[in-house]
C-alpha cells in the first residue's frame, strides 16, 4: 500500500499544486508548509519544464519565472529534501517525461526513493508510454499516477485497472487553467473509474473556487488545485504563502 | 517494453495527452483505412496533379554543374508546386482524409509560412475552417506570408510564448487540438509529433522520391550518388530519401540549419548538438540543455529552426543511412544568392542550406557522379530577409 492513501484517510483529499523555484525555492517550500499546515493533504510538486504543453498561461507563465530564477532538478530534489525534514503528508512531482528522460530515469526515480518522492504526475506519458518509466517507479516505491480525460471513452477501465496511487481525472478539455463551470459528465466517468479499480479518485483541471471544490468533492475523492494557487504566487511572490494558507483553508472548509 | 506502435528504433512512440490518444488513435485507423482506397488515392492524386501541378521537374542544372566543376546536379523542382513549396503535398492528403474523417476545421503550426498558406489554400478549395499558430517572431520574418494566410481566409495566431518561433507554435497547436477535438484535425506539418503524423507526413512527401526516381532513371538510366535536402523537421527530406533508403549506394544528405555555427548557443543543428529526449510527442534528438529544458535554437531560416527532428530521421542518423550535416547561415545566403544568379532560380532559404552543402561536395566528384538536391521551396518569401541580412533594408 503506497503512502498516498494516507492522504485519503480523513475524508476527501485537497490537492495543493505547486510550482518548484516560482519565485524562489525558499518561497515554495513555505508555501507547502502553508498549505500543509492549513489542511493540503497532499501537495503536487511541479517541476518546471521550458515546453509545459498541457499547461494554460498561468502555470506556463510561473515555469518561465522558476527557470529564470535557476531552479534545476538538483535543486527541486534539495528542496525536497528540506521539506521531508517537517513535512510528513503524501508528496508527488508533476513534471513532464523529457526531464525524467534526460536526467535518467533510474537516477531520478532512486532520488526520489531518498528524497521521500510517493508519485509521479507526467501529462505527456500515456498508458501506451508508460513502460518507458514504469519499471524504474516500481524499483524505487514510486507510484506513476494515471490520467483520464473527458475524452477517455473506451479507455478509461484499461486505465483504471492499472492504476496506482490515486486516478487523476482531467475535468475539462483542454489544458490547465481557471475555468468558470465545468460541464464534463464525471459522475459517470468516475463511476467507470471505481468499478476497474479501488484507488481513489480525484478532479483537476480548471477548479478554483470552493464551489467548485465542493461539487468535485461531491462526485470523487479530492480535487487538486493548480492554476489558482500559482496566480496567488504571481500575485505576492515572496509574500504569497500566508495568501495561500488562507485560500486551502476556505477551499478544504468547502470540502468538508 | 516500450509501446511499439510507431516507432523507428528506439525513436518516435506517443508522448501526449490522455486528451489527446482517441484523437490520433482515430486518425491512425482512418489512414489506415484510406491509404489503401482506391477512390481516395484518384482524389488525391487528382489533386496533386490537376491543382498542385506535379509531378514536379527534376531540372538539370547545366551551369551550376559546369561552374562547379565536379557531379552532374540535378534540382528537384519542388519550388514550382502550387503555393510555392513541398508543403503542398502532405497538406492535401491530410486535408483530404480530414475531411473524410468528418472534420470541418484544419489548424496548422508555421514556421516559415509555408506549411500555414498550404494548410490555409487546402481549406479554401475543401471548405474548411482553418487556424494557423505562428510565432510573433515568424510573423515578422514572413510578413507576406501572414497575409498570404489571411488572403486565403484563415485566422493566424501569433504566438508569443518562449522564443516565439515554430516551436512554440507546435506547443500551442497542440494545446488548441486538446481542447477542440471533436471537429479538427491537426494538420502537422512536418514528420515529427506522435504517432502517426511521422509515418502520415512521410507517406504523403515520399512522392518526391518515387518522382526523383523514374525521373532520374529516364534521364540518366541510373540513380543517383547523393541525394541532399534540408532538414528541420524533415518532411521534405525523408520524402526525397524515402524511395532510396533500400539502395544503398545512394548517399541521403540531411542538411541542418547551423545558425551562426554549432560551437555557438545560436543554432537550430539537433543532430550536430542536441541529445535523445522526448518532446512534442515523440523520442528523437532535441537540441537541450543537461536537465532536459528544451534549447531555445535560432536558424536565419523560420522553416529550420526548430529544436529536434522527426524520428524516422533520427533512427537514419543511428544507424548510418543517412547522414546529417550543419550549414551555417552565411554559407546557406550564399548559396541563396548563387543559384540565384547562376541558374535563375531564387530557392527558399531552406532549400539553400541544401544548396551549400552541394557547393561543398560536388567539386570534389567525379563528372559522371549525380547528385539530387530537392529544393524545398521558393524564395520569394525570404527576399526582404536576405536583404536585410545583407544591411539593405526594402520594403515588401
Amino acid at each position: 500500500m503506497s503512502k498516498i492513501r494516507e492522504a485519503f484517510d480523513h475524508g476527501k483529499a485537497f490537492i495543493a499544486f505547486i510550482t518548484c523555484g516560482d519565485p524562489d525555492p525558499e518561497t515554495t517550500a513555505a508555501a507547502v508548509r502553508s498549505a500543509v499546515r492549513c489542511g493540503a493533504d497532499l501537495i503536487e510538486l511541479g517541476i518546471p519544464f521550458s515546453d509545459p504543453t498541457a499547461e494554460g498561461p498561468v502555470i506556463q507563465a510561473a515555469s518561465l519565472r522558476a527557470l529564470q530564477g535557476g531552479i534545476t532538478t538538483d535543486k527541486v530534489f534539495d528542496l525536497v529534501r528540506d521539506l521531508r525534514r517537517d513535512v510528513t503528508v503524501p508528496m508527488v512531482f508533476m513534471t513532464y517525461a523529457n526531464v525524467i528522460f534526460s536526467y535518467g530515469a533510474e537516477r531520478f526515480l532512486a532520488a526520489c526513493e531518498e528524497t521521500g518522492i510517493d508519485g509521479l504526475i507526467l501529462p505527456d506519458l500515456p498508458y501506451e508510454e508508460k513502460e518507458e518509466f514504469l519499471p524504474f517507479c516500481r524499483a524505487h516505491g514510486v507510484d506513476l499516477i494515471s490520467l483520464i480525460a473527458p475524452t477517455s471513452e473506451n479507455r478509461i477501465a484499461m486505465i483504471a485497472k492499472e492504476a496506482e496511487g490515486f486516478v487523476y481525472v482531467v475535468s475539462s478539455l483542454g489544458v490547465t487553467g481557471m475555468r468558470s463551470e465545468i460541464r464534463t459528465d464525471l459522475a459517470s466517468i468516475v463511476e467507470v473509474i471505481r468499478q476497474n479499480t479501488s484507488v481513489p479518485c480525484v478532479i483537476g483541471f480548471g477548479i478554483s473556487t470552493p464551489a467548485q471544490a465542493a461539487e468535485m468533492a461531491a462526485v470523487s475523492d479530492g480535487a487538486i488545485v493548480g492554476s489558482a494557487i500559482v496566480k496567488i504566487l504571481e500575485k505576492y511572490g515572496k509574500e504569497a504563502p500566508e495568501h495561500i494558507g488562507e485560500y486551502v483553508r476556505s477551499m478544504k472548509d468547502a470540502m468538508r | 517494453m516500450t509501446n511499439p506502435r510507431g516507432r523507428f528504433g528506439i525513436h518516435g512512440g506517443q508522448y501526449i495527452p490522455e486528451t489527446l490518444m482517441n484523437a490520433v488513435i482515430e486518425l491512425e485507423a482512418a489512414y489506415d483505412h484510406f491509404k489503401d482506397d482506391p477512390a481516395f488515392n484518384r482524389e488525391l492524386e487528382e489533386l496533386l496533379n490537376e491543382y498542385a501541378g506535379r509531378p514536379s521537374r527534376l531540372y538539370f542544372a547545366k551551369k551550376m554543374t559546369r561552374d562547379l566543376g565536379g557531379a552532374r546536379i540535378y534540382l528537384k523542382r519542388e519550388d514550382l508546386n502550387h503555393t510555392g513549396a513541398h508543403k503542398i503535398n502532405n497538406v492535401l492528403g491530410q486535408a483530404l482524409l480530414a475531411k473524410k474523417m468528418g472534420k470541418t476545421r484544419l489548424i496548422a503550426e508555421t514556421g516559415a509560412g509555408q506549411h500555414g498558406v498550404a494548410t490555409a489554400t487546402a481549406a479554401a478549395l475543401l471548405d474548411m475552417e482553418c487556424v494557423v499558430f505562428m510565432g510573433q517572431e515568424d510573423t515578422v520574418r514572413q510578413a507576406l506570408n501572414v497575409y498570404r494566410m489571411r488572403l486565403l481566409g484563415a485566422e493566424v495566431i501569433p504566438v508569443t510564448t518562449g522564443t516565439a518561433t515554430l516551436k512554440d507554435a507546435v506547443s500551442e497547436a497542440m494545446r488548441e487540438w486538446t481542447s477542440r477535438i471533436a471537429d479538427t484535425h491537426y494538420c502537422l506539418g512536418s514528420v515529427m509529433g506522435p504517432h502517426p503524423f511521422p509515418t502520415i507526413v512521410r507517406d504523403f512527401q515520399a512522392v518526391i522520391s518515387k518522382e526523383i526516381k523514374e525521373q532520374i532513371l529516364e534521364k540518366e538510366g541510373r540513380l543517383p550518388d547523393a541525394v541532399l535536402a534540408c532538414v528541420g523537421g524533415g518532411s521534405n527530406a525523408i520524402g526525397s530519401f524515402y524511395h532510396f533508403i533500400g539502395d544503398k549506394n545512394v548517399r541521403l544528405i540531411g542538411c541542418e540549419a547551423a545558425g551562426r555555427g554549432v560551437d555557438t548557443f545560436e543554432t537550430a543543428a539537433t543532430i550536430a548538438t542536441g541529445k535523445p529526449g522526448i518532446f512534442h510527442g515523440m523520442k528523437s534528438y532535441f537540441c537541450q540543455d543537461e536537465y532536459g529544458q528544451i534549447a531555445p535554437v535560432y536558424s536565419i531560416s523560420a522553416g529550420l529552426d526548430y529544436p529536434g527532428i522527426g524520428p524516422e530521421h533520427a533512427h537514419l542518423y543511428d544507424t548510418g543511412r543517412a547522414e546529417y550535416v550543419p550549414v551555417t547561415d552565411e554559407e546557406a545566403v550564399q548559396a541563396f544568392e548563387y543559384l540565384s544568379r547562376t541558374e535563375g532560380i531564387i530557392p527558399a532559404i531552406e532549400s539553400a542550406h541544401a544548396v551549400a552543402h552541394a557547393m561543398k561536395i560536388a567539386p570534389g566528384m567525379d563528372p559522371e557522379q549525380i547528385i539530387v538536391i530537392t529544393v524545398s521551396g521558393r524564395g520569394d518569401k525570404d527576399c526582404a530577409a536576405i536583404a536585410r541580412y545583407r544591411g539593405e533594408d526594402i520594403y515588401e
